[in-house]
């Protein structure tokens, strides 16, 4: 089949494109911006049937977005960084609504200080919202995840809003070899809008999103989102192997590089995740036995599965392109409570933060990871979390601050 | 006239939770008889989000509550959705319905604002309906941009809101909409007349109701009305239409009722009255009255 370069934004917009959405709302950001560029260019073409809207801000395009889909239309949509945080409030309420729609979300770094660069702070802001997040690491990946996504959300025993996540630049700008399925075959897989029953018609009295009064029913609600997208975890194994079936690429909730034999495993999600693999073949050459392991879904949070393949290991570093000021990586706390209580006794896990707005992980940098992992093994002791930043970095900052204080960091530093 | 019908039983229920005596809730009563069930009602937070506790509802037709903040983005999204779905063929014209704002001044005068503007801005198909408390009415009655000078509040409890309240009715027209009018329950064949004037239109129809609310300013809900009139009758409320570029004045008294007889009723104004008048800002706020209507007839001329 025919492969064609696409950038990750452009792949979710041929995503979008081939599920034959009915609405945008949009407002743009970067690096989300082309996706709806390419979608409402589309549209005006003619080549696709769909409405596109420019609201004022992301939090009218996540209500216009919510009450589109529970009146009875696919809608797609997409934002970045400050951006879906100025929509949270939003967030939780389309997972309340059982909204089923697909929210791309192109990761940045989160403001102060304002960057373009990606991390994950920004989706991981919304990890308690309700919505369904899966995060791609290729720009395949997006395009066929946009697919799943709505088959995700529309099946009647999830129908929860899906985030599908891809990082800033990264993916958003890179052009990869992309292979754009038929949109027969893609109209095979996801056909028209599923009707279930959630909609607004004339002749029909419907009340969406009303208040509750007491804890009671306000539990039920709020639980049967948690049930919903414990649920989605089995759905999208059983959708991956269809999708698998029809297209020759099979997705899994979690995704396994050179791990059958691993003792030593790297966690991590998103694209920087790749960025690991050139390391584990350098060291694998080496005779060490290193392998990969990256949750597509971080919502709901694999953890059987997690659990199974990390079961047996001999240490697991966790490499968490976010902080959680206070606390740390927040996969990596996840993970620990995910594999806290096994029967045998777990891995040893390792926390490292790297990647924070964008900041490259060099393969010298996955080397120390793993020969870090490797003495904490030996010793029977974690290390403490560790921060990647060299000290050349450092230096450069200090240059940054010396000028921002018209030379008088060096001066205090000399001093003391 | 109106398209959306005007059936019977397109009222209210009786038996919300709303306070006895609510000037918005009269207000909705006599606008929901006319626009009908075949309505989506899109709420903001409020007093009236309280209208549908689950699993009851008063409306007869549907209903969304959306946030403090975007209930216009909500409308776009309905309305949106039911446009694409008439356009392909999926519903019939029978099954389409009209989509209505219902929100307080807290999210009219502020936090929805942008939203509002952004929903005239794009010519947005839909009606818009804010009851006009003065304050944030559902958490206990503080001052909100809509609060007039002088008014105790929640929080402005020792002398008085000390700003002016925001001409809302003026911003809603800057914006050129289809049609733009004040009114209150308490006059309710205006009312009508103009429910009924905006749904024969098509576009952004905005409505902005004082809605005399006896908790927040301190009178007997027997009062409602009394009060009601009053604020016509004095002109502190004056009753206008925004249409065609122009605000025309549906009521040009040439002897106003002194605006004391509109404060005296209420609780919130007391402290201008007691334990010595406030002679000074009683004068100031009558002067505003007053110089408001003085504007509207070197404008207009006199009524005839």
């Amino acid at each position: 089949m025919k492969r064609t370069l696409l950038t990750g934004n452009a792949a979710a917009a041929w995503g979008a494109r081939l599920a034959a959405i009915d609405y945008v709302p949009a407002f743009p950001i970067t690096p989300q911006t082309e996706i709806i560029e390419t979608l409402a260019e589309w549209i005006d073409g003619g080549v696709l049937n769909a409405r596109l809207v420019t609201l004022e801000s992301e939090h009218s395009m996540l209500a216009a977005a919510g009450a589109a889909a529970v009146t009875g239309v696919r809608v797609f949509t997409a934002t970045s960084s400050q951006g879906l945080l100025y929509g949270m409030e939003m967030l939780y309420n389309l997972a309340g609504w059982r909204a089923p729609l697909v929210l791309v979300n192109v990761s940045r770094g989160l403001s102060a200080p304002i960057t373009l660069e990606p991390d994950h702070n920004d989706v991981l802001a919304a990890r308690d919202s309700g919505f369904v997040q899966i995060h791609c690491a290729t720009c395949q990946e997006v395009l066929d995840n946009v697919l799943l996504a709505y088959r995700l959300a529309e099946d009647g025993r999830v129908r929860l809003p899906v985030i599908v996540n891809l990082d800033g630049f990264y993916l958003s700008f890179t052009r990869e070899p992309v292979e754009v399925p038929d949109p027969a075959v893609a109209k095979t897989f996801l056909p028209a809008f599923a009707d279930l029953g959630q909609r607004f018609r004339g002749g029909q009295a419907s009340s969406q999103a009303v208040a509750v009064l007491g804890g009671g029913p306000y539990s039920y609600f709020r639980y049967q989102v948690h049930l919903a997208s414990e649920q989605a975890a089995a759905v999208y194994t059983e959708l991956g192997e269809e999708f698998g079936r029809c297209f020759g690429r099979h997705y899994k909730t979690v995704e396994t590089y050179c791990c059958d034999d691993a003792e030593l495993v790297l966690v991590m999600i998103g694209s920087f995740a790749t960025k690991a693999m050139p390391a584990i073949d350098r060291l694998r050459q080496a005779g060490h036995k290193v392998g990969l392991l990256r949750p597509r879904l971080v919502r709901p949070f694999p953890a059987a599965e997690l659990r199974r393949l990390l079961q047996g290991r001999r240490g697991v570093a966790v490499v968490d392109q976010n902080l959680s000021p206070g606390q740390g990586g927040i996969l990596h706390a996840e993970l620990a409570a995910t594999l806290y209580g096994l029967a045998e006794r777990g891995p040893l896990l390792a926390s490292f933060v790297g990647g924070l707005g964008g900041r490259d992980i060099s393969e010298e940098e996955f080397l120390q990871i793993v020969e870090v992992l490797q003495q904490a093994v030996d010793s029977g002791e974690a290390p403490p979390p560790r921060l990647l930043f060299t000290a050349e970095e450092l230096k450069q900052v200090r240059r940054l601050q010396d000028i921002a204080h018209g030379g008088q960091v060096g001066k205090g530093e000399d001093a003391s | 006239m109106s398209t959306t019908g005007q059936l019977e039983h397109s009222h209210l229920a009786p038996g919300t939770p709303l306070c006895a005596g609510c000037g918005g809730l009269q207000a909705l009563q006599q606008l929901y008889r006319i626009v009908g069930e075949r309505t989506v009602v899109v709420n903001a937070a409020g007093c009236m989000t309280l209208l549908a506790v689950y699993p009851f509802t008063p409306f007869a037709g549907c209903w969304l509550y959306t946030a403090m903040a975007c209930a216009p983005a909500g409308a776009q999204g309905v309305r949106d959705a039911l446009d694409i779905q008439l356009a392909k063929g999926r519903i019939s014209e029978e099954e389409n319905l009209a989509t209505m704002v219902l929100t307080g001044d807290g999210s009219a005068y502020g936090m929805g604002l942008s939203a509002t503007s952004a929903a005239i801005d794009r010519g947005l198909d839909f009606f818009y309906l804010c009851y006009d408390n003065e304050g944030y009415g559902n958490t206990g009655h503080q001052y909100s941009p809509a609060t007039p000078r002088g008014a105790k509040t929640a929080t402005s409890r020792v002398s008085g809101y000390a700003g002016f309240k925001k001409d809302l009715f003026a911003i809603w027209a800057a914006h050129r909409p289809s049609y733009v009018a004040t009114a209150i329950a308490a006059e309710p064949q205006d009312l009508a007349r103009k429910v009924k004037r905006a749904a024969a239109l098509h576009g952004p129809r905005l409505l902005l109701v004082l809605a005399p609310c006896p908790t927040g300013w301190g009178f007997e809900p027997a009062l409602t009305v009394k009060v009601g009139r009053l604020a016509v009758e004095t002109g502190i409320w004056p009753l206008k239409e925004y249409v065609d570029g122009h605000i025309v004045h549906n009521k040009i008294s040439r002897e106003r009722k002194p605006l004391v007889d509109y404060l005296r009723l209420q609780g919130r104004f007391a402290h201008l009255f007691e334990p010595q008048c406030d002679e000074r800002q009683l004068a100031e706020l009558q002067q505003a009255v007053d110089d408001y209507w003085q504007e509207v007839v070197d404008n207009t001329g006199p009524s005839p």
